[in-house]
């Protein structure tokens, strides 16, 4: 393990409405408790679930680790990290109310400023951003002063796609702040996690985050987003990886047979995706096998795209075997060192221990 | 092959020696009075007065307008008139004849009446569509081949229609849209497999329809290239469905055809799925093996739109992970994206596995002679 690998994925969990209160303010601390709203989960990490937190990091009575202390146990120290980046799952996305959404945006960014930034120097966290736009070109500009904040996180199933003209003045605010937008496996739950409908298991709706990616990076890549902010990074966080070439040559295969409707995007779709996008390797959804391996990073045909994550506390890999089995060695100090300095700008800057 | 302007002069791929099948041919009606004699009286003042509506909101035109009018290639409007592949001699013209197809899978798209919010519509017009499919095509020209198209949305309806043809040699495979308004594998389809597997025909999912629901999982796009792109992803979510629910160990003969869709995202899903399922497997115990055994054994693909990946190893590598037995050539006449099969098919593909995507799948599980 290099002592400078960079964890680029770790997930403090937020132990309840109650611990959020204290990052609140009046009004909405005396609302929640008035409206006995004491619990928010999201559907998409059943918190009993095999997958969602590994079994080895569960406390006595099954329950996920939620401290600083459990992630240097069991990820941090235990693999020698000289960074690592918190994405924090709490479902701000999930409220109808845009006030709401705010409101427990900036208490749980306020929360991982306190309980976890402040306890470690080696983390690093992303801003979670809320469902309303202006909310969250407050939140940005609230909270990009502070530069433990390397990046800002939705999810890659929202309310409207991420590339529509809606979101333009997020994608510039974060250009200018030098903030990757990372997208994170999840849902608003403002559509099925199908685009035919519910499916009837977890495993299945899982499963269907990979179709959330794919149309997030489509709509980004059609609407232009990528010639408008050329310094925008997207970091898809917890995507899988193996489906990203066939999603390239099918983009910029109908690329060449319609241009015409999308002429601002004047270069072939994969090479902007693998200049702009970058993934992190957990998981990876290989095939079996080195060889299998070795053939898929071949059709990814770029060693820049990936980057180190261990997904703590989800369950992805057994013991310490944290880089996906098959990537070759020479790939290692890349994908844990120089991949993400050279995506998280901040990463790079005088002072940051990377 | 939408870059390549299709070869004028007529000729056969050199490497189909095992016969060479289209199983992707869009039929229209001129219009819809074709359909008149195949409906009763009530069925047809239903159609000419509230006509079809689709889980969407444009009566007329497309929520995403297409690439050319109709979708079709300039050049495939029959001299005689009426819309591109309305006009059998000039498709046997354009097509069978120019290629020398020995079998062509008839698909019959919109206006089909598959997927309408009224489900006794459905049902009348994809009886109807099936009637006008043997009496304006297949009955005129045995290389064509029919689907039986069914109301998809009532599954009991989509059985008693498959029970209606089985074992009529004119009809290969029964048709369903891949944007279903339920995923596919949920119980209220399984009516459809069960027939469909009795009858021993394969059911053929062809891209297109519409759910009802946005059209990604996170909202509306706003482009035709991004539907285009949806097509891959909503077949991913079909696929995942049927094998998760466990249609293929429910119905063990069962074969399914992915038109249109794409294939290449196909092994990654495979990869996907088995890498959850390992995790959840205790979610569904009904799953007997690894998902990706179920695609590699029941779960079948056509090439057009073909994948081209920069380098052709890549192509190889995906075709050979899908498995070479699986992967059936289709023309996608007369849409502006056809595929000239001397063209589509790239010759750095071993001569024996063009032959076998040309013709040899085809014909075996079509069971064409």
């Amino acid at each position: 393990m290099s002592e400078a690998a960079i964890d680029c994925d770790l997930h403090p969990g937020v132990p309840g409405v109650a611990a959020l209160l204290p990052y609140m303010d009046d009004y909405w601390r005396h609302t929640l408790k008035e409206r006995g709203i004491e619990v928010l989960e999201s559907a998409s990490y059943p918190p009993n679930a095999p997958s969602s937190v590994r079994g080895d990091w569960r406390g006595p009575k099954g329950d996920a680790p939620s401290t600083v202390g459990q992630l240097q146990a069991q990820a941090l120290d235990r693999w020698g990290a000289s960074i690592g980046i918190l994405n924090p799952l709490f479902p701000v996305q999930l409220p109808f109310s845009r006030d709401m959404s705010a409101a427990m945006a900036r208490a749980v960014n306020d929360w991982v400023r306190a309980e976890w930034l402040d306890r470690d120097d080696r983390l690093r966290a992303a801003i979670l951003l809320p469902n309303g736009i202006e909310d969250a070109l407050a939140e940005i500009e609230r909270l990009a002063p502070d530069r433990r904040f390397v990046q800002a996180m939705v999810l890659c199933m929202g309310e409207i796609p991420l590339g529509r003209r809606e979101w333009w003045p997020v994608h510039a605010a974060l250009e200018k702040a030098g903030l990757p937008l990372a997208i994170h496996a999840g849902s608003a739950w403002r559509h099925p996690p199908t685009s035919v409908g519910w499916p009837s298991w977890h495993v299945e709706e899982y499963v269907s985050n990979a179709y959330g990616f794919q149309a997030s990076l489509a709509s980004l890549l059609t609407e232009g987003v990528f010639g408008k902010f050329p310094g925008l990074k997207v970091v898809l966080v917890e995507s899988g990886v193996s489906w990203l070439p066939a999603f390239l040559w099918r983009l910029t295969k109908s690329w060449k047979g319609v241009r015409f409707e999308i002429p601002w995007v004047d270069r072939p779709p994969a090479e902007i995706i693998r200049d702009h996008v970058r993934l992190t390797v957990r998981p990876f959804d290989a095939p079996d096998g080195a060889d299998g391996i070795a053939r898929l990073l071949d059709h990814l045909r770029s060693d820049e795209m990936l980057l180190w994550a261990t997904d703590w506390p989800h369950a992805h890999f057994d013991g310490d075997a944290t880089v996906p089995p098959g990537l070759p060695p020479g790939l290692l100090p890349k994908i844990m060192v120089d991949n993400p300095r050279a995506t998280y700008s901040r990463l790079r800057e005088a002072g940051g221990s990377a | 092959m939408n870059l390549v302007r299709p070869i004028a002069a007529p000729g056969r791929p050199a490497a189909a020696t095992l016969g060479l099948v289209d199983v992707d041919i869009h039929p229209r009606v001129r219009d819809l009075s074709e359909f008149r004699p195949f409906l009763s009286d009530a069925e047809w003042h239903r159609l000419a007065t509230y006509g079809i509506h689709a889980r969407h909101g444009f009566a007329k035109g497309y929520p995403f307008p297409k690439a050319a009018p109709l979708a079709c290639r300039r050049d495939a409007w029959p001299p005689g008139g009426g819309p591109p592949a309305s006009d059998l001699p000039f498709l046997q013209h354009q097509l069978l004849d120019q290629y020398g197809i020995d079998f062509g899978v008839l698909n019959p798209l919109q206006p089909s009446g598959q997927g309408d919010v009224n489900d006794g519509l459905s049902i009348a017009l994809a009886r109807a569509v099936n009637e006008w499919q043997l009496a304006h095509w297949v009955d005129h020209e045995p290389r064509l081949k029919a689907s039986i198209v069914v109301p998809y949305e009532d599954g009991a309806a989509s059985a008693a229609e498959i029970r209606r043809w089985a074992g009529d040699p004119r009809f290969c495979q029964v048709l369903l849209m891949s944007r279903t308004s339920e995923p596919l594998g949920r119980q209220r389809y399984w009516p459809i497999y069960e027939a469909a597997a009795e009858a021993g025909l394969p059911v053929g999912i062809h891209a297109f329809g519409y759910s009802g629901y946005a059209m990604t999982n996170g909202g509306w796009p706003s482009f035709y290239i991004e539907e285009v792109q949806e097509h891959a992803t909503s077949a991913q979510a079909q696929v995942a469905s049927m094998v998760v629910e466990g249609i293929f160990e429910r119905f063990p003969t069962l074969r399914v055809v992915m038109i249109e869709c794409g294939f290449a995202w196909m092994p990654a899903l495979g990869w996907r799925l088995d890498a959850s399922w390992k995790r959840l497997k205790d979610e569904v115990p009904h799953l007997k093996r690894a998902p990706s055994e179920y695609l590699r054994e029941h779960v079948f693909v056509s090439t057009q739109p073909i994948e081209e990946p920069e380098r052709p190893e890549h192509l190889l590598d995906t075709m050979g992970w899908i498995g070479w037995d699986r992967i059936l050539f289709a023309s996608d006449y007369p849409h502006w994206d056809f595929d000239d099969p001397r063209l589509a098919i790239p010759s750095y593909i071993p001569e024996e596995k063009r032959a076998a995507i040309y013709g040899g799948n085809a014909k075996r599980i079509y069971r064409f002679r």
